[in-house]
Parts: C-alpha cells; sequence; structure tokens
C-alpha cells in the first residue's frame, strides 16, 4: 500500500467523523463533469441538410428521439396549463392573469417566443402535433437560437430589424449549425425564457435574470460559474422531460436527510433534498440551534438575504393606468430611470424598477390560490392575483421570502373582473399599435369568450412571487439581529414568538417597576443610613 | 479532621472553594443578566447572536460549576447553612428597619457552623427553591427547545410561555442581585461583607 492511499485513508476517516452520518463525497464530485454526452450530432446524416423552419429540425429529432414530442407534449412548458388537483381550476399562463403583461389570450404571437413549440397564434393551435415541439430552445448550444415577440413560436428565420425601428438586427439562426450542436439544457437555455420573463432580463422574478449565466459565488453559490457550476437541472431534476420544482406544485418544507441526486426523491429542486432538514453543523452546546428555525423558515429566507443582487435589478412596479399616455410631441414616448432601466412606456404605462431588494416575507404552505380570466374581485383593496396561503399552525408552512410586485391593471367596474387585453399584434385594436383601450379590451374579452360592460378603470394589484434563486453564500446569509428585534425583518410575522421581537409588556412593566421600587428602596434606605452615620459617627470601640 | 486555619480576632468563615464558587457564579450570573436582557430586547452590546451564544455558553458553565457545588455540599456537610430557620427573623427584620439607624448591636453573629443570618437563609432558600428552579426550569426548555418535538411536548408547551416565565424569573434575581449587593454594605463598615468574602477572614465582633 503507499503512502498517498494512506494519506488519503486518513483524511477520509477524518472527513466521516466530521460529517458524521451525513458524511458524502463532496457534491462537485458527484454531479456530471460534462453533458456532451456519447453522441456527436454533428455527425448526424439527418441533419446534415438545410433546414428551413423549426418543425423541420423537430422532425429530423424525432426520427431517433422517437418519444421526445410526446414527452414534452406531457409538460406545462408545452401545454401551458396546470389543472390544480384540489379545486379543478385551470392555472398555468394560458389561464392565468400575471401583474405583468397581463394575459397570453389575444396575445399569443408575441408570448409564445417563450412557448416550447411553433406556431401557436391563437386558440386553433393544434397540442398533438408532434413536429410542433420545440426542441432546440432548451438544446440550443450555441447561443444563436432566438425567438422574438411577433413570430408565435417560430425562431428568426430570416435577418430582421428588433425592435422595430431600434436600428438593432437580429440574424436569422443556422437551424443546421444549432441542430447539430444541441446539448444538455444549460443555465442559458432555461435563462433565455426564464431570465427575461415579462419581457426584459430580471423584469420579473427578481431571483432569476442573465447574470446567472456566468455568476460569480457571491451572486449563486451553486450556480457559481468558477466553483460547483450547477446548471438548473441539477437541482430541477428532469425526468422524460418532466422538468421538477414548479411554482404550481411547490414544496414549502420537505423533511427528513438529505437524498443526494440519483436516489429518489419527492422534491429534487428542495434545498434539502441535498442538504436534509438539518443543514447545519453547530457547536453541540447550542443544541441544533440554528437547524430548529427550519421548522419556520425556509432555507431561502435566511440565505437569499437580498435578490436582484446586481445592476440588472428587477421591475417592482407596473402601473397600467398611464398607458396610452402620450409624449409632449404628442407621439408615444419611452422614459428610462438613471440606470437604464424603463420607467415609462406609451404603450405599456409606468414602471419602477430596483436593485439588492430585501423580500417581504410571508407563511407559506406551498399553495397559491390565483385569480384566473374571469374571477370576481373586490377593487375596494388591493387585488391579489395570486395568494400564498399558509399560516404558522400549519406544520407544513414556512415563512418564506416572497418578491411582491405591486401594479395597477385593468378592470370592468360593473362585472367586477379584471380584463383581458389585447395589447400585442400589428392590428388596429392592440392596444400598443392603436392606443385605444376599449378597443383593446373588446377584442381581448371577446377572445377570451367573455363579457364586457364597456367600462373600464383601473385597480392596484399586486403578486407574490417566491425567492428561492441567488442563494449566497453562507457567511453572507442574513444575521440573526435581522430578525430578532422590534423593527426587523420579520416584523409583521404572526403566530410565532421571536425572542427579542416579542416581550409580554405586563411581565416587563411589572419586573422594571419592582426593580425601580427596589433600587428606590436601596436609596432611601442607603441614603438614611449614611445621614445617620454622618450626625453621629460611629464611636471607636 | 479540621484543618480550618487560626487567626486572632478573626474567624475563618468562608473556604477556598467557597470563595470561589461564590465569585464565579457571581460573575456568571451577572453575564447572564446582562446577556439574558440584550436577547429580550432592552438594549444592544453585543449584538443577538453573541449574546444568545454567550447566554448559552455562560449556562453550561453555570451547571458544571454547580455540580461541583452540590458535591461540595454534600460532603463538607456545608447545605445545612441553607437549612431554614424563625428564629431571630423578628429581629433582623427591626435590625434593618430600625437598629442599623442607631448604631444597635447586629443581633446575629456569625459562627463557621452559621454563616448566614436568619433573612439570608429564608432568602437563599427562596433563591433555590423558587427562582432557579423558575429560571432555570424555562431556561432548560428553551436551551432544548429543537428536542420538543422528539420528546412530544411540542404540541402543548409554546415557547412563548417558556420564554416569558424566563423573563419573569430574569426579574426576580435581577431584583435580588441589587438587594443583595446593597446588603453587603451593611457591616460594621461599608465594605466588612465583601472582604470577608474576599479574604474568607471574618473580623470578630467585640462588645
Amino acid at each position: 500500500m503507499n503512502w498517498k492511499i494512506l494519506v488519503r485513508a486518513a483524511a477520509l476517516a477524518a472527513g466521516l467523523a466530521a460529517c458524521g452520518a451525513q458524511a458524502m463525497p463532496s457534491l462537485a464530485d458527484k454531479l456530471p463533469k460534462s453533458a456532451k454526452g456519447t453522441a456527436d450530432h454533428g455527425k448526424f446524416k439527418e441533419l446534415q441538410k438545410v433546414f428551413k423552419s423549426g418543425p423541420e429540425v423537430t422532425r429530423a429529432c424525432l426520427a431517433c428521439h422517437t418519444d421526445a414530442a410526446r414527452q414534452v407534449q406531457h409538460t406545462r412548458h408545452w401545454t401551458w396549463e396546470v389543472v390544480d388537483p384540489k379545486t379543478g381550476q385551470k392555472l398555468g399562463k394560458k389561464n392565468i392573469i400575471n401583474n405583468f403583461c397581463t394575459t397570453t389570450v389575444s396575445n399569443e404571437k408575441d408570448c409564445m417566443a417563450c412557448h416550447a413549440g411553433y406556431g401557436w397564434q391563437d386558440k386553433g393551435f393544434d397540442f398533438a402535433r408532434e413536429e410542433s415541439v420545440d426542441c432546440l430552445i432548451c438544446h440550443d448550444s450555441t447561443g444563436t437560437y432566438r425567438k422574438l415577440p411577433g413570430d408565435a413560436g417560430h425562431p428568426v428565420y430570416e435577418r430582421k430589424e428588433f425592435p422595430a425601428g431600434s436600428g438593432k438586427f437580429v440574424e436569422a439562426v443556422d437551424l443546421a449549425k444549432v441542430a447539430q450542436k444541441v446539448a444538455m439544457p444549460s443555465r442559458a437555455n432555461c435563462g433565455s425564457c426564464h431570465f427575461f420573463g415579462a419581457g426584459g432580463d430580471g423584469t420579473k422574478h427578481g431571483d432569476l435574470d442573465s447574470s446567472l449565466k456566468q455568476p460569480g459565488k457571491h451572486l449563486d453559490v451553486h450556480m457559481d460559474a468558477k466553483g460547483l457550476n450547477f446548471s438548473c437541472v441539477a437541482c430541477h431534476k428532469t425526468v422524460d422531460h418532466q422538468v421538477s420544482g414548479s411554482r404550481y406544485e411547490f414544496a414549502a418544507s420537505r423533511h427528513g436527510p438529505p437524498t443526494p441526486r440519483g436516489k429518489y426523491d419527492e422534491e429534487p429542486a428542495s434545498c434539502q433534498a441535498c442538504h436534509g432538514d438539518k443543514p447545519h453543523r453547530e457547536n453541540p452546546l447550542l443544541m441544533d440551534r440554528l437547524n430548529v428555525h427550519t421548522d419556520k423558515l425556509a432555507c431561502q429566507t435566511c440565505h437569499i438575504p437580498e435578490y436582484a443582487r446586481n445592476s440588472i435589478g428587477t421591475e417592482k412596479v407596473w402601473d397600467w393606468s398611464t398607458a396610452t399616455t402620450m409624449g409632449a410631441d404628442g407621439k408615444p414616448a419611452v422614459v428610462k430611470d438613471s440606470a437604464g432601466r424603463r420607467a415609462f412606456d406609451s404603450k405599456k404605462g409606468n414602471f419602477a424598477w430596483d436593485s439588492f431588494l430585501t423580500p417581504e416575507y410571508r407563511w407559506f404552505n406551498g399553495k397559491v390560490s390565483f385569480k384566473v380570466i374571469g374571477d370576481k374581485i373586490d377593487p375596494s383593496g388591493v387585488v391579489e392575483i395570486n395568494h400564498p396561503e399558509g399560516s404558522a399552525v400549519e406544520p407544513a408552512a414556512r415563512i418564506w421570502p416572497f418578491k411582491v410586485h405591486r401594479g395597477k391593471q385593468a378592470y370592468d367596474p360593473e362585472l367586477k373582473n379584471l380584463l383581458v387585453v389585447h395589447t400585442a399584434g400589428e392590428d388596429h385594436t392592440a392596444l400598443w399599435h392603436n392606443f385605444d383601450w376599449p378597443k383593446a379590451i373588446e377584442t381581448g374579452m371577446q377572445t377570451a369568450g367573455l363579457p364586457w360592460s364597456g367600462k373600464y378603470d383601473f385597480v392596484a394589484t399586486e403578486m407574490s412571487w417566491p425567492i428561492t434563486h441567488m442563494v449566497a453564500p453562507k457567511g453572507d446569509a442574513v444575521a440573526c439581529a435581522q430578525c430578532h428585534q422590534d423593527e426587523g425583518r420579520l416584523k409583521g410575522i404572526d403566530g410565532i414568538y421571536l425572542p427579542g421581537r416579542d416581550r409580554n409588556g405586563l411581565i416587563d412593566t411589572i419586573g422594571w417597576i419592582v426593580m425601580a421600587l427596589t433600587l428606590l428602596g436601596v436609596l432611601i434606605h442607603g441614603g438614611a443610613r449614611v445621614c445617620v452615620l454622618c450626625r453621629k459617627p460611629r464611636s471607636p470601640q | 479532621m479540621n484543618t480550618t486555619p487560626t487567626r486572632r480576632g478573626y474567624i475563618f468563615l468562608y473556604k477556598r472553594y467557597e470563595r470561589f464558587w461564590h465569585w464565579s457564579q457571581a460573575a456568571l450570573i451577572v453575564f447572564m443578566l446582562i446577556t439574558g436582557f440584550e436577547i429580550h430586547g432592552s438594549y444592544r452590546i453585543f449584538g443577538f447572536q453573541r449574546a444568545a451564544d454567550y447566554h448559552t455558553y455562560t449556562a453550561w458553565t453555570l451547571l458544571v460549576l454547580w455540580a461541583f457545588t452540590i458535591f461540595w455540599q454534600f460532603t463538607t456537610g456545608e447545605w445545612k447553612q441553607y437549612i431554614p430557620t424563625l428564629e431571630k427573623v423578628g429581629a433582623m427584620i427591626r435590625y434593618y428597619i430600625y437598629g442599623i439607624f442607631t448604631n444597635a448591636p447586629h443581633p446575629f453573629r456569625k459562627t463557621t457552623v452559621k454563616k448566614h443570618n436568619p433573612l439570608q437563609r429564608l432568602a437563599y432558600l427562596a433563591l433555590l427553591s423558587a427562582v432557579s428552579p423558575i429560571i432555570w426550569g424555562s431556561g432548560l426548555f428553551y436551551l432544548f427547545y429543537a428536542y420538543w418535538k422528539n420528546w412530544g411536548i411540542d404540541g402543548w408547551l409554546s415557547l412563548e410561555a417558556v420564554a416569558l416565565t424566563h423573563t419573569a424569573g430574569a426579574f426576580m434575581m435581577l431584583t435580588f442581585f441589587f438587594v443583595h449587593v446593597y446588603l453587603t454594605t451593611t457591616g460594621h463598615t461599608p465594605f466588612a461583607h465583601i472582604k470577608t468574602m474576599i479574604t474568607g477572614w471574618e473580623e470578630e465582633e467585640r462588645h
């Protein structure tokens, strides 16, 4: 046996002793070094041809990957629809209203730039057609595959100016080249849609933006390009194209020991899947003081101290009520903020952006109730477009960090529902083309098959997004005193006794009064003694 | 075998371990009060995290100290010093209310077998049988909060109840501390008692 083995064995033994029962090789060793696989698609004859369209490429893919399209067609990346198993309510991008561009209905040509398919431009889209599945949006490794709003999910076939009138041009995609270089999805693939949700870099999520393509360790300890370099699917473990970890099936808490990748796990995209529910190694004298926090807090609550931790930032407010207001010259205007981010657009209204944001905290059990198209609202207050459910008494609920996006949206003051607005498109009723609310609403509601009273007004809305990416290195985690104080981050969280924040007024009042009386008594007694002594000095005995 | 040292005009009241115990306990309790009320949110000195860490480590230290002290009390028989008595309690109270101002003689003479005056005995007994159980009962539940689930008590015990009991106990201890410190000045000179507690030697009163 050579000495190196001995040293390694000793190191391993020491490591095992240190890690206890949770000992395992470093995670970086367990993850695949590359996602290249064993097939060089550049050598496949099927791909050595000129492709005129996306569906043509898909046909070639399906020649070998016979079940791929059918698999994708069972995912929400394709259906944009999720049915709540409990209520039967239909959710998913197809059905919900969001607080940004509002609805996809009547705006498919733009929205479907992020659909994993080709040609969804109206209700007539054939969801069973296999060659409409877009393989490349997720498997392009060249970074040249682009889909633009207005093309109903088709990639750029011909060089074109985008945005129109900007003087910037987007090159036509070389589909053969992209097809020959397919790979497992990287952060850039998922990010091509998820970083740009709501129409711009970082707009929607706040914890997802293009800075995560090559992040430093400070921004995300797992995706750190020079460190662990996790791809999205390292956590969002994917089987048969079903990507785990959806907002619609949210695991707010998960119990038990870690089950590292490769083993069955109900919630692979949770922190606990790899870290377990007792992840902190602590001084034994402190009796699991940090670990017991996992009973009440999501990991993210401490480990994502701020979101949008970069200059890209994220959108905090979208106020539609000022849309169609023209500039001083009577023409559509666009105003940027001091950081070059959108502040006003005649098409869309007012925006407010910011970076390095402290999340808002709420109890969350994983269930979110949504206002979908057609649902009644109460316009007297702020309309919660989605409401994270949960309270302190529910064992599965945890305190979660949220980005809360606030705004104003068009609603029907008589029928009391939010309105479907036909925003995108080149026709004369599209809001972004014609700047006419009634026409845009009429088309939108007609397309949705819903009645409209003919009146519209604007109502304050908000939408909550759980924050779960941009996990900071442990040294940057939220410090104890950030919550354990009167004016801390968890100020508004009820149902728990939080030392440092909570106390009983009666006990404190009585306690301090007793203390004050004691001191007063001592002062009087001592003072009296001093006076007596001064007058009658103790005679030497 | 009695190995108590002798010195003319003095009695040897507090043995070395006893003094070590008293002063280290005093320091630990004062530090626990300081860190405890910081955790409570009354002021900021160390910051919450360090205050909580220090409070916990000090608690463990105090428990170790007590383990030794209980052993010491039983092997030396000194525990008998804490048996309460009502004898001369009235005289003690009258002394503190009246006699102390008229230079009356102290109604109690300390001896090696009766180190504490009757009021002291009662006070220490109250500390031992009421304040300490309140603080330590609640404090240990507080400390072991992470294990409540394993013990099956998380259903009926609330952190709030434990924390508030602990706070109430802390106020009692704080009150005791101030009264105790004040009463140290009631010897034949203001620092006589403290001196005794440091050196172990008590000057014999001559009447």
